[in-house]
């Protein structure tokens, strides 16, 4: 029996052996040489260790620190709006007895099937100057005069929240549905009974009880809004004046726009590291607490 | 007052359907149209169709890059469901702590940003003269955590009853894997294959980077390149747009509960 155990153990690293050395290879050994580069500086193959002077570089350049601003500006205004959006379309769509639930739940949750580069350039049409969402603005008199989305700097984050609100709200709004779908509807009943309202009981009932997936998606939405690239190259390609330029985007042009520099590029990109650690750190720190 | 809550809920439901879908709308009537009308917002089929379709022939190699697309696509999706539900059936049915150990390090995968490993993987690739291949775009993600994940909770509900009749009847553990597991976890491979699919297909940073020749780009990178010249034709581009997303459009509508299935796999 015992021989026999083994034996299949050892059949199950066969399974696992080459799945697990391709992840190393292809995530690990590039982690270790992003570490090692951050160090180095240097052109073409000729690389040459230079000690901390690209950390040095990176407190005082003034386009990484616009590039950090920039991504923190998209992760603190538009993941809370868009997981908040998700959540209450998810209560909605869960209300016993509505009708078209089908419908709306295909309809909110198929921007999530589109490629990003695609998305992004249909925004980019539809944010034109004079282009169909000033016309719809101006003919129901929101605006008076066209707004130049994309060559402002603010707005053109504007528009970009907009888009990744777009594309990302069905995807969270599917996550707390099936969340919802779990909980047990004599619990609503109850609270009816008590006289809570509709709104309360979204507060005190479904809020809390989906803390978990809540969680999950926040620090999912906050790696990929750290990771942002495709949109804002294809919507502003960073502009205007680099205003709506992202990290990822900077650690691009480092390494294939601007004369390639890849050590110094390896250690901006050490900067998303970091911060993805931090952040599901205290996500999970303060998600993870009132259990 | 119930009623006025209902049209409430119903008016702000439709308001979100008439905003996830005007893009999809806008991108059809786009199709039909040239790129001035395009820019100035004109909401209303025209007669630029061929126009725009013939432009698009004349510009890009369409065929080619959708061909590129979908091989890389169809190969990427299969060598992935074979590698990471292998894993998946390894570390969940032999489980070991040293197994487990990998396992928790593997995961610490996702958390790694594509950005930190594009530049050390633009060298490897490149110091063994393989950019500019398919293989180049398939590689770094052929197996990935999550995939991983995502076989070992399914696998959790796999009957191990199963393994232990076939093992009764004389099958390898390879042929239990082949011949048992595989066929009895086919919508698990179904919901998979649709994720890392779109995955390939809509995929657009990395073979950025790694394809340089025109004759290899994906159809994102067609996009991308028309849209960023000085003067974009958004006629054409609206027609590369359409043919982008219709591939993954009709999966998901022809199989819409796989896929949602296939997103919730990670939660379960």
């Amino acid at each position: 029996m015992g021989s026999k155990w083994n034996k299949s153990n050892l059949m199950g690293w066969q399974f696992v052996l080459l799945p697990s050395a391709l992840i190393l290879l292809f995530s690990f050994y590039p982690m270790i040489q992003s570490l090692l580069l951050s160090f180095q500086s240097g052109k073409g193959n000729v690389y040459h260790y230079v000690g901390l002077s690209n950390y040095a570089r990176l407190f005082s350049d003034p386009m990484f620190k616009q590039a950090v601003l920039n991504t923190l500006l998209y992760l603190i205004v538009q993941v809370p709006i868009m997981l908040m959006l998700g959540l209450v379309i998810a209560y909605f769509l869960n209300m016993p007895g509505l009708k078209f639930k089908g419908f709306y739940r295909t309809a909110i949750f198929l921007p999530c099937v589109t490629s990003l580069v695609s998305y992004a350039v249909l925004f980019k049409s539809i944010f034109a100057v004079d282009g169909i969402l000033n016309r719809m603005l101006m003919s129901i008199h929101i605006i008076h005069e066209p707004i130049a989305w994309l060559m402002d700097p603010v707005w053109a984050k504007v528009a970009i929240i907009a888009a990744i609100t777009w594309r990302w709200t069905g995807y969270n709004m599917i996550f707390y549905l099936a969340a919802m779908q779990n909980i047990d509807p004599s619990v609503y009943e109850a609270a009816s009974i008590d006289g809570a309202s509709k709104t309360r009981q979204f507060f005190s009932i479904t809020v809390p009880m989906l803390k978990p997936i809540i969680l999950f998606t926040a620090i999912i939405s906050t790696n990929g809004t750290l990771q942002l690239f495709d949109e804002v190259v294809n919507i502003t390609n960073g502009g205007p004046g680099n205003s709506t330029m992202t990290i990822s985007q900077y650690i691009y042009n480092l390494s294939f726009m601007y004369t390639p520099n890849f050590g110094y590029a390896a250690t901006v990109s050490y900067a998303i590291v970091i911060m993805v650690a931090v952040l599901a750190f205290l996500q999970l720190k303060v998600g993870g607490e009132k259990k | 007052m119930r009623k006025v809550s209902a049209a409430a809920i119903h008016l702000f439901l439709i308001m979100a359907s008439v905003v996830s879908l005007f893009p999809f709308v806008w991108m059809l009537i786009g199709m039909t149209n040239s790129s001035s009308d395009i820019v100035k917002g004109k909401f209303s089929f025209g007669s630029e169709l061929s126009t725009n379709i013939n432009k698009l022939l004349d510009m890009t190699d369409l065929g080619g890059a959708f061909w590129n697309s979908a091989v890389i696509a169809v190969i990427g999706t299969v060598c992935t469901l074979i590698l990471s539900s292998m894993a998946g059936f390894g570390f969940e049915i032999y489980r070991t702590k040293g197994k487990d150990r990998l396992f928790g390090i593997l995961m610490l995968s996702m958390m790694m940003p594509f950005a930190a490993v594009m530049v050390p993987l633009f060298r490897m690739f490149s110091s063994m003269g393989m950019l500019n291949t398919p293989t180049a775009v398939i590689l770094p993600t052929i197996t990935t955590a999550f995939m991983i994940f995502f076989f070992m909770q399914n696998t959790k509900s796999f009957p191990r009853e199963l393994l232990q009749a076939g093992r009764v009847d004389g099958l390898g553990e390879w042929r239990l894997f082949t011949h048992v597991y595989m066929p009895t976890m086919k919508p698990t491979y179904a919901a998979a294959a649709i994720i890392t699919f779109m995955n390939y297909w809509n995929s657009f940073l990395w073979p950025l980077i790694a394809l340089q020749t025109p004759d290899k780009k994906t159809l994102p990178l067609i996009v991308s390149s028309l849209a960023s010249s000085y003067n974009p034709d958004y006629g054409m581009i609206m027609v590369a747009i359409v043919i982008t997303t219709l591939p993954t459009v009709l999966i998901f509508f022809l199989l819409q509960k796989q896929f949602v299935q296939g997103m919730l796999g990670s939660v379960k």
